[in-house]
């Protein structure tokens, strides 16, 4: 068999399939960088920017850089961290995100994020958008919230449910989540608990009524690992990575 | 949904028009954009029925095209009033007073800015830059284009409105623009009949000796060697050192060949006639003026990478524009310039559709743009694929300003080695500027590249000038020190604004009002973008309310960096130049409206005890808080 084609990431050989981008080929082998709106199930989006590295030089989302031989590619850098606690603080300033009080706490991406990077203040003047729930829904709860925009749900119900319940309208800063329904409820649309969309909101948006707390908080996903350790736990790993 | 909604939607009428629409779209989910522009035509709005039916014929979620029609400033799902009176919020157009005529607009009409009249007749808002800075204030009325607004030309658009007078009878005179050519050289000065590049293109291709008769696949497939023909024109083109007039000054001749030279079942050659910078209006002028010589230029284009279909995405604001240049593509496919055999040559086959925007900046990027076309929001993709790989519909496209279209067609009358000897070393050719602002004489200069920005001055009658603006907000902003840089890609590369500030304007406005823009024509996709643009809004705000600090200066510069290392596309990157580039050449502006060097908070916490203190009717010393400033 012929040897696997390389790039270096932070000083360190990186093997990689072709098709695979960067954030592919580092997580399979181990290697964290920062990530929030890629989800190992789904085409990569490139939206929230948190993985973004120096490619050669240049600032790419690692999450939809193409893997190339021989590529130079710095992640792990004091500029960068500094960038994703930016980005991070900006995602808070952005919704409006009560942890403490918020059933997702301790399973939250954003929130696992910005312990992993240490963001220690919120370093933006919060907006507080007026964004209304959608309780419509006998089973399903929508804290609009706390959405980041990320779209994993709408790639899951697009490529995965095949149901469309989840789009995005508006640009800029008022873009937000719609429903596939003429009344814009939740109750409307043809959701279903076991959807793929039910599973992968990386914050406490898309909620199962009833369940709260069922986990205490303490024993839950980023209580328990870091989510550096949890990202990898959950990669698609080549074999000589597995534990 | 409102009883008033459903009350507008007449089932028989309205529904037969939607499916019209939808059947001459050919219910191609891919014309969703188009399909709504129309439907919205027709029915003023997008009411909900109308959207259900769409997405039920394209086989669309309903989401999806709420989602579509979400995106787009002109497209409204929300009834918008009978006529929706926009004015054009460009600088220049503040400077022309825009404001205030907007104001007493609205307070004659008895309306408040952004909300539908009571009686659901009129609707009066502000829209980006419409591309009539050199005859503003601006106006679009149901999208349709009113340049010069004064109180009188706006009185007789009350009256109209209030007259329920169908647009169709307004006065023609209100719609009048003008082409204000105010230096011609090659490209404005060109007398080239229609067709003739054409033509020149395919004697060129014969004069190699290799005229391939019969059924020319090889041409279409891009096999380099095989087809002396198309190569030879593009072989000119790459002479030339043609760049394109867009902004990013990508050579042309490179582009060809990439996307002649990739692997296709259909190539695409899309003109990019978006134009949304504000401050720039030179391709409504070649629109308006030079349509033959534009389509000429992609039909060469065509020709040269193997086309045999072509886009022109014609920005929403240039509306009123469709059936004049619909017109000239038919007399051209009637003269043969266009279809089957183009001009008589075997397997030269190619015409041109016209794709008309609905209002958003980035649909001007190119891969945005492509989206557009394809029925989607106007994001922008990641790259790679580039389009001249994978654009439109997958397929190698060429996307290029209408300006390098026309300068193309150019090259093929006259060849590389002529256009070569027009303007700088690395910047050939000549530019179009749109030149705006204070100046005697505002309108189109079209100079060889190497110009200097103070013989500019001189040429459009500005004096006493502090600033120009090159290139609009995404481009730079130079003082009086700099009046001798030059116009090229060496040193002032430039899309075609040029807008001039005298020294009784405030740049700090300026700033705030470039800002403003960035945050309404940003498309929310990437975070560093769609949050920061916001929070940079803020920050001028509040800087211009009396309370920012030296803190305030410091994060806007750290704005800056997180937009340049980390935005998606243009927009994001250069959405804060306009405040960097002011800070550091006018600071004072900035400056002179801080209150503190050191912190300022933003809330006035005595302010807010003056509603308790009237409400309880106190006003002795123990009701003030005392403040620290
Ligand atoms: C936000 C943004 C807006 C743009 N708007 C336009 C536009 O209105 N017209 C245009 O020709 N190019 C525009 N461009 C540049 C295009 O992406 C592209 O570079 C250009 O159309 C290529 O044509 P050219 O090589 O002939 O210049 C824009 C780019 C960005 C990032
Ligand atoms: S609801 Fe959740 S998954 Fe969907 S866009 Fe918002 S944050 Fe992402
Ligand atoms: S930089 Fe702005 S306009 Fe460009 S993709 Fe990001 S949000 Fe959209």
């Amino acid at each position: 068999m012929s040897k696997r084609p390389t790039f270096i990431l932070d000083d360190q050989e990186v093997p990689f399939e072709p098709g695979q981008t960067v954030l592919q080929a580092a997580l399979a082998a181990g290697r964290y960088i920062p990530h929030l709106c890629y989800h190992p199930e789904f085409r990569p989006h490139g939206s929230c920017k948190v993985c973004t590295a120096r490619v050669d030089g240049r600032m790419m989302a690692a999450c939809t850089t193409p893997a190339s031989p021989g590529i130079n590619v710095e992640s792990e850098t004091e500029e960068l961290n500094d960038l994703r606690r930016m980005l991070v603080q900006m995602l808070f300033a952005e919704g409006n995100h009560f942890c403490p009080s918020c059933e997702a706490s301790g399973n939250c991406v954003l929130q696992a994020l910005g312990y992993d990077l240490g963001v220690l203040t919120a370093g933006f003047r919060h907006m507080f958008p007026v964004r209304p729930v959608d309780a419509s829904h006998p089973d399903i709860l929508l804290d609009f919230n706390r959405c980041v925009l990320c779209e994993l749900c709408v790639r899951a119900s697009n490529e995965v449910d095949g149901k469309g319940v989840f789009a995005l309208s508006g640009r800029g800063i008022d873009k937000h989540l719609v429903v596939n329904a003429e009344s814009n409820q939740l109750a409307d649309t043809d959701i279903a608990l076991d959807d793929k969309a039910m599973e992968v909101c990386p914050v406490g948006v898309i909620l199962k009524k009833r369940v709260g707390f069922a986990v205490p908080i303490g024993e839950r996903r980023y209580d328990r690992a870091p989510i550096s350790a949890q990202a990898l736990a959950d990669a698609p790993r080549s074999p000589e990575h597995k534990k | 949904m409102s009883n008033a909604a459903l009350a507008s939607w007449d089932n028989a009428g309205d529904e037969g028009r939607v499916l019209a629409t939808l059947d001459r779209w050919r219910n191609d989910p891919t014309h969703l954009v188009q399909v709504l522009r129309e439907v919205q035509e027709h029915l003023g709005w997008l009411p909900p029925p109308a959207l259900s039916l769409v997405a039920r014929k394209l086989v669309l979620p309903l989401a999806a095209v709420r989602g579509v029609a979400g995106f787009y400033a002109f497209l409204h799902t929300d009834p918008a009033g009978r006529y929706q009176v926009l004015f054009s919020d460009n600088i220049t157009d503040r400077m022309q007073g825009s404001e205030r005529l907007m104001e007493s607009f609205c307070s004659q009409l008895w309306v408040e800015p952004g909300k539908v009249s009571e009686d659901g007749l009129v609707r009066v808002d502000r829209t980006s830059c419409t591309g009539l800075c050199d005859q503003g204030p601006g106006l679009l009325v149901n999208g349709w284009a009113i340049p010069g607004a004064s109180p009188e030309r706006l009185a007789v658009v009350r009256e109209l409105i209030l007259e329920n007078r169908p647009l169709e009878d307004w006065p023609h005179e209100l719609f009048e623009i003008a082409d204000n050519v105010r230096r011609r050289h090659v490209l404005l000065g060109s007398d080239l009949r229609p067709g003739e590049a054409v033509r020149a293109a395919l004697e060129r291709a014969a004069a190699v000796g290799r005229e391939l008769a019969a059924n020319e696949r090889s041409w279409r497939e891009g096999i380099p060697g095989d087809s002396q023909g198309p190569l030879a024109v593009l072989r000119e083109i790459e002479l030339s050192g043609l760049r394109g007039r867009g902004g990013a000054g990508f050579t042309t001749g490179a582009k060809w060949s990439a996307c002649r030279a990739a692997p296709a079942h259909t190539r695409y050659v899309v003109c990019n006639a978006d134009e949304g910078e504000p401050g720039t209006f030179k391709d409504r002028v070649l629109l308006s003026s030079h349509a033959d010589l534009l389509f000429d230029g992609m039909t060469v284009a065509a020709f040269c990478v193997g086309a045999s279909e072509g886009l022109l995405y014609l920005r929403g604001e240039y509306r009123y524009l469709l059936e004049s240049l619909e017109a000239v593509l038919e007399r051209r496919r009637a003269a043969g310039l266009l279809g089957h055999n183009v001009l008589g040559r075997n397997g030269f086959d190619f015409d041109i559709r016209i794709h008309v925007g609905a209002g958003s900046y980035v649909c001007g990027e190119e891969s945005a743009l492509l989206e557009s076309m394809e029925g989607r929001r106007g994001i922008p993709r990641n790259r790679p694929p580039y389009p001249v790989t994978a654009g439109y519909l997958g397929q190698p496209t060429i996307v290029n300003n209408v300006e390098t279209l026309c300068a193309a067609a150019l090259v093929a009358v006259h060849g590389g080695e002529w256009f070569r000897s027009m303007g700088t070393p690395r910047s050939s050719g000549t530019k179009i500027l749109s030149v705006a602002g204070d100046c005697a004489r505002p309108g189109l200069y079209e100079y060889p590249f190497g110009v200097t920005v103070a013989e500019v001055l001189a040429d459009c009658g500005a004096e006493r000038t502090l600033a120009v603006q090159v290139s609009g907000p995404s481009g730079h902003c130079i003082d009086a020190g700099e009046f001798d840089r030059r116009i090229a890609f060496e040193d002032l590369p430039t899309a075609g604004a040029f807008t001039i500030f005298d020294d009784s304007r405030d740049m700090f406005e300026v700033a705030r009002n470039y800002v403003d823009f960035f945050v309404h024509e940003s498309c929310g996709f990437c975070t560093p973008c769609r949050v920061g643009t916001s929070i940079l809004q803020g920050i001028m705000a509040k800087i211009g309310r009396g309370r920012g600090s030296l803190h305030e200066i410091e994060e806007m510069t750290r704005l800056n960096q997180v937009l340049q290392m980390s935005a998606h596309c243009g927009l994001g990157h250069t959405a804060c130049n306009p405040v960097v580039d002011t800070l550091k050449r006018f600071r004072p502006a900035f400056e002179r409206r801080l209150q503190s060097l050191r912190f300022a908070p933003d809330f006035d916490l005595d302010g807010a005890l003056a509603a308790a203190r009237r409400a309880t009717g106190r006003d002795d010393p123990g009701a003030y808080l005392e403040q620290e400033t």
